[in-house]
């Protein structure tokens, strides 16, 4: 069997773990920017895994920099295209970087490039962790996950704070598009991104991808990992497209208890092994119940997800 | 032709990048670079230079930004100070490494704390490991001269390395001095259009910043230092081909002046060689062999010229702007470093002047004159300090 990969953006050989997500979703995005692309990277797993010199996994123009640039370096591509003519032919640029690249360190650089209205999409590969570091905290590791500088311990449930909304972050800055993709729904992502390329101005698209590494789950259920984040009402989706908010469609089996995607991650084990720690998922699901009524209507918000709502709530009482 | 005016420092390099026609210009607002900004912008917004001027959200982002359009291959400038400095200097380290011939100017200003605005060479002299190559002018002529020639240098395939110009801050950048602006035609012809050696083209993909095995990364480190020192031929060739075209002797590695025949050699950078060069003169009418051997190129350091310069001193006192706590001097240790190889055994005495603008006057230069004239030799000194503003030490063991 014979395979041709000259129309790849990325080409196969690349070095990521198996199950990667972040691997997965961007061969899928980045095909579907196409070749008319210049890409630019912040250091991060992506970069290592695709660009060991001397070889390197890219068949479009690539530039990585530092962590925390990669935005900004996308401004001046774009700004050196544009003065060259290129951006009339076409030519595009997409920015990428980690959670941490994007959401930490990466912050300042990108509401620059957001704020400015460059022509730019940014995409965050958002696993939730520093995982090229070895799985330390980032702004968007979620509440109560066991990393390694947010270890669970005798006082400790590990993270001690919710994700940052970064994408709301972004949508402050009124830019006309502003995305969250999952890499669990993997055919959805490359007709999405042509569509987002189609609108002139800043874009930002965050994509939730697995990390079997970091969550200490099965590198075989990545996909499904990621879709039980959306279906237990964990990591939201939606598109805010010039202005006008656009939920994914809501899971066609109905929203399910967060124990089902809480309990196959190593990263919230500790959350299953005592009252006090179930106390903790009482209150993950009361946050999925928020989560599901702020974009679905409190029509949408399943019996269980009430119940634990009640019972944070009883506690609150309580203990005021 | 072009004629003298009388011109700020400042708008007169505005300008003068301005006939370099980059294609991007990004940065952001510092004092005392801003001037500098304001016109470049001013330029730009009025049609009179076709190019792209990023308004970025630090000197992080400029940086970045120059870096990125100077892969995609355009010509970039940017321009900072002090603590902008500060904030470029992870992503200098990166445009050296990555050999992108982006041109800035540094208007050096002290580092804080204490914060202050006003002009000494720590800022610059803290990256100068970096990779970045570094000139400073004397006076706001040089200063617009060595962009220029700084482009030249920069984008030449022989050395493919970011150059900084330094102009001292308040003291070059506010001034208003006569000077001559080339006219637009003779630029052109000067410096051509760039043309990037690589760079990210969808037509020809290539990969920028790949990461390097411990069997790799050192080439890459030692090719940045080769470029460095080749630049030193490049400096002066390209001085010289720029004196010729424009009349003026503004680049180059070392300004000799008086010194060949001197038994007190100061050697000094940037605008206090005009306050070094007056005292000389003085000197000099009293019959006293004093010299200055002013540094213009610092980074690459011109050793071998520094050393034929120098070599027939009795005595040398570096007279800086800067240094490293806890060491010493930052010239003053390399001047020691390129004499140690010859058979002479000089005394060099280092001094260090001007922290955070203090005032020197020709007095404080005739005093370190006649201190190592008379036979005294420090290591480094601060010259000139306040005994009332400082606090009573506890003596260490």
């Amino acid at each position: 069997m014979e395979f041709n990969y000259a129309d790849r953006v990325l080409k196969p050989g690349y070095t990521s773990c198996l199950g990667c997500g972040e691997a997965l979703a961007m061969r899928l995005v980045v095909q579907a920017c196409g070749k008319n692309t210049v890409f630019t990277n912040a250091t991060g797993c992506s970069e290592i895994f695709t660009s060991r010199y001397p070889t390197s996994s890219w068949n479009a123009p690539w530039l990585h920099s530092l962590f925390e640039n990669s935005a900004a370096i996308a401004s001046g591509v774009f700004y050196a295209l544009k003065h060259s003519g290129q951006l009339e032919k076409g030519v595009q640029v997409v920015a990428m970087g980690g959670d941490g690249g994007t959401a930490d360190i990466g912050l300042q650089c990108l509401s620059g490039a957001m704020e400015r209205g460059d022509d730019i999409l940014y995409v965050c590969w958002d696993n939730e962790a520093y995982m090229n570091t070895g799985v330390q905290r980032s702004g968007l590791t979620p509440l109560d996950a066991d990393t390694t500088t947010s270890p669970q311990g005798k006082k400790s449930f590990g993270n001690n704070r919710p994700k940052k909304d970064l994408p709301m972050i972004m949508a402050a800055h009124g830019i006309p598009y502003v995305g969250i993709a999952s890499m669990g729904y993997y055919r959805e992502l490359a007709p999405m991104v042509k569509r987002i390329l189609q609108i002139r101005g800043p874009k930002f698209l965050q994509v939730h991808v697995v990390c079997p590494l970091g969550w200490k789950s099965d590198p075989a259920k990545s996909a499904e990992m990621a879709r039980l984040a959306f279906e237990t009402g964990c990591y939201l989706l939606y598109e805010i497209i010039k202005g006008e908010m656009k939920a994914h469609r809501a899971p066609k089996d109905g929203w399910k208890p967060v124990e089902e995607y809480l309990k196959p991650q190593g990263r919230f084990r500790h959350l299953f092994r005592s009252a006090d720690a179930a106390m903790r998922i009482t209150g993950i699901q009361a946050a999925a119940a928020a989560n599901i009524r702020k974009y679905y209507g409190d029509e949408a918000v399943p019996q269980f997800a009430r119940d634990a709502e009640a019972k944070i709530a009883e506690a609150a009482k309580a203990t005021a | 032709m072009s004629k003298k005016e009388i011109l700020e420092g400042a708008m007169a390099v505005a300008h003068a990048v301005a006939r370099c026609r980059p294609d991007v210009v990004a940065a952001y607002p510092i004092t005392p670079q801003t001037h500098i900004s304001e016109e470049l912008s001013t330029i730009i917004a009025d049609g009179e230079l076709d190019a792209e001027f990023v308004k970025v959200e630090s000197e992080f982002g400029a940086a970045s930004v120059v870096l990125g359009a100077s892969a995609a291959g355009a010509r970039a400038y940017t321009a900072t100070s002090s603590q902008g400095l500060m904030l470029m200097a992870e992503v200098l380290w990166n445009i050296a490494g990555m050999r992108l011939p982006v041109v800035l100017a540094c208007a050096n200003r002290s580092v804080s704390a204490p914060l202050s605005i006003w002009c000494d060479h720590q800022d610059a002299e803290s990256i100068r490991d970096c990779g970045v190559i570094q000139i400073y002018a004397e006076d706001a002529q040089e200063s617009v001269d060595q962009h220029i020639i700084a482009f030249k240098v920069a984008e030449d395939r022989r050395v493919l390395l970011p150059m900084m110009v330094n102009l001292d801050g308040f003291l070059l950048t506010h001034v208003f001095e006569p000077v001559e602006l080339p006219d637009q035609e003779p630029v052109d012809k000067f410096l051509g259009k760039f043309e990037a050696l690589y760079k990210l083209d969808v037509d020809n993909p290539m990969s920028f910043g790949c990461f390097t095995e411990p069997d790799k990364c050192m080439e890459g480190r030692w090719m940045i230092h080769d470029a460095q020192l080749r630049s030193l031929a490049v400096i002066e060739e390209v001085s010289a081909n720029f004196a010729k075209a424009f009349g003026r002797n503004s680049g180059g590695l070392l300004e000799e002046y008086k010194s060949k025949d001197a038994e007190t050699v100061l050697v000094a950078k940037g605008s206090i060689c005009g306050t070094i060069k007056d005292v000389i003169d003085e000197l000099r009418d009293k019959g006293q062999k004093v010299g200055l051997v002013r540094v213009k190129t610092f980074r690459p350091f011109p050793r071998q010229a520094l050393v034929k310069a120098l070599s027939g001193a009795k005595r040398i006192a570096v007279i800086e702007k800067g240094g490293s706590f806890g060491s010493g001097g930052i010239m003053t240790p390399d001047i020691k470093d390129a004499l140690y190889d010859t058979s002479a055994r000089i005394p060099v005495s280092g001094f260090c002047v001007q922290l955070g603008g203090r005032e020197i006057t020709a007095d404080g230069i005739k005093e370190i004159v006649a201190r190592v004239s008379k036979g005294e030799q420090v290591a480094y000194e601060y010259f000139g300090l306040k005994p009332a503003l400082l606090p009573d030490l506890v003596p260490v063991d």
